[in-house]
């Protein structure tokens, strides 16, 4: 549905992104994930048609944004990063506005707008001024905007900035529900919000594709070892000694927080778990808790950005 | 459809918001004071000393009705969902300018009772009403068009505002700063000016070469701020 190919562009003074490719399947929530100035919001306004690329192509549905660029446009649905409003109207004569732009059929227009309006929950604040919305409102009237047209393809950015918690977790949760029906892509450089919403992840750091996948693919490629939480009640040095003997066992990491629990790292595809928990009854000590642990994708993303730093300037060395 | 969609929108943004207000009672205080003195002072059934002073009004009111027209749109953000949905640049541009032209044409409406008064209590020539108005849309065209080119320019609309007036006074002084010249400098230069080719609407003619000046004066604004929209294609 959508395709990157080779994408770059430069401003006077520097490169915001350098070939990007990448593809998002019909229905799928892409994650776009990437610190601040990585190159996330240049990449979604070329996508958008907003500024063209300095190289490299990129297609909605089949329609070049250069070329084609109004055959494409008419198949996004667009939140910038700001989420501009029109803050002299009110939410129903906006959304009416946004959706004659974008040539919804003016016999659809009330339908669509309602259908909006009841979607992104702003159906009580209709004939409200938008300037006297509060920033959750506000969101929500982006997101109603970007849906109008009811559009295959919603290119949202950063969507949640700014919410607070609750209502972060419901515009999660209504951007969840658009999946299948349209195809998402997202970014954000909220970790957990990528992780819970998004099928797949990339990932770009100053420009570059640094790594594409799964939240899970992504955990379990960027594993060097696996990880078990392991919560025994006993004297805790005998029960870290122990631990730390164990075959397969890299590292024993004490929880500061709780006495008794410990991170213990172990060589990939090992699992010791049996024989850690054989021990541990063997001794006579209480077994409360033993399971495995993925690396958050916090961690990885540290990891990503801290690993590839070194290597890019070998390269820019080289 | 998209253009009117869009100069639909303009117009009632213009009344949602208190300048258009605070313009047009300005306005109409200063021309009902033109139009009183033109009454009392040369006790005639007639409108031209009145309407020859509204084209300097316009002056200073039509870089207030344009300057929010892009720049606006450009410090909020919003031109950015604008030039996103599936319209193109000169659609946007003709519908904020058709919008902003529609503000003008309520304005001068409004001044309709001038007339009117006259035709009830007097005889007037109708031909000098009708042309003056006609020559005083085609003007205010053409002015609203610089001062949306220079919108285009910047984000901020008291910028945008004092480059239109600026320029508008090249074209209004381009007449007595050409008398100071001769030969070819002096004609051009009496050409450019457009306060001097509303001088024919005011004596109740209607020359083409003063509709095709205001019409190419706007249309090359017009296009003009087509281009810079669109600049960002290439920046």
């Amino acid at each position: 549905m959508i395709d990157v190919q080779n994408l770059t562009k430069y401003y006077a003074d520097h490169i915001a992104i350098e070939n990007l490719t990448f593809h998002v399947a019909k229905g799928e929530i892409l994650g776009f994930l990437g610190p601040n100035g990585a190159g996330k919001s240049t990449t979604m306004r070329i996508l958008t048609g907003f500024i063209p690329p300095s190289a490299g192509t990129a297609a909605i549905d089949g329609f070049d944004v250069m070329k084609n660029s109004l055959e494409a446009r008419r198949r996004v649905g667009y939140l910038p990063e700001t989420t501009p409003l029109y803050t002299d109207l009110t939410v129903r004569s906006y959304l009416r506005y946004m959706a004659t732009l974008r040539g919804v059929p003016r016999k659809n227009l009330k339908s669509r707008v309602d259908d909006v309006m009841t979607k992104c929950r702003v159906e009580d604040v209709a004939n409200t001024i938008i300037g006297k919305l509060s920033k959750g409102y506000r969101q929500r009237v982006g997101l109603a905007q970007a849906l109008v047209h009811d559009p295959p393809v919603l290119i949202l950015d950063e969507p949640t900035a700014g919410l607070d918690p609750r209502q972060n977790n419901e515009t999660r949760r209504l951007i969840r529900s658009l999946a299948g029906d349209h195809t998402i892509i997202l970014s954000s450089h909220i970790l957990p919000e990528v992780s819970q919403t998004c099928q797949r992840v990339v990932i770009i750091n100053e420009g570059r594709l640094v790594a594409e996948d799964t939240p899970e693919g992504l955990t379990n490629r960027l594993r060097s070892s696996d990880r078990l939480l392991v919560h025994v009640r006993g004297p805790v040095d005998e029960v870290a000694g122990l631990l730390g003997a164990m075959p397969n066992v890299l590292a024993v990491i004490p929880d500061q927080a709780e006495a008794g629990r410990f991170l213990v790292d172990t060589a990939p595809d090992s699992d010791p778990r049996e024989e850690i928990a054989a021990e541990i009854v063997r001794r006579g000590w209480g077994l409360r808790e033993l399971r495995p642990v993925g690396m958050s994708l916090e961690e990885i993303f540290l990891k990503l950005t801290t690993e590839e730093a070194p290597l890019e300037a070998a390269e820019a060395a080289a | 459809m998209t253009v009117f969609t869009i100069a639909g929108k303009e117009l009632r943004s213009y009344f949602t918001s208190p300048l258009a207000y605070v313009v047009t009672a300005g306005f109409l205080v200063i021309t009902g004071i033109f139009f009183a003195l033109s009454v009392v002072l040369t006790n005639q059934a007639s409108l031209r000393f009145a309407l020859d002073n509204f084209r300097v009004i316009f002056l200073f009111i039509t870089p207030l009705i344009t300057m929010r027209l892009l720049a606006e749109e450009q410090a909020t953000g919003t031109i950015e969902l604008v030039l996103t949905s599936p319209v193109r640049d000169w659609e946007v541009v003709l519908g904020k300018f058709l919008g902003a032209l529609g503000l003008l044409c309520v304005m001068l409406a409004l001044t309709l009772y001038y007339p009117f008064l006259l035709f009830v209590y007097g005889k007037p020539d109708p031909g000098p009403i009708i042309s003056g108005y006609l020559g005083l849309v085609l003007l205010g065209a053409g002015f609203i068009a610089i001062g949306l080119l220079t919108s285009a320019l910047t984000k901020n609309q008291i910028v945008a505002a004092v480059l239109a007036f600026a320029i508008l006074l090249v074209f209004w002084l381009a007449a007595p700063i050409g008398d100071v010249f001769q030969g070819t400098l002096r004609d051009i230069l009496r050409y450019v000016s457009a306060l001097d080719h509303y001088n024919d609407f005011s004596r109740g003619v209607i020359d083409t070469k003063d509709i095709v000046y205001y019409l190419s004066l706007a249309a090359a604004a017009l296009f003009a701020t087509v281009q810079v929209v669109g600049a960002r294609r290439w920046i």
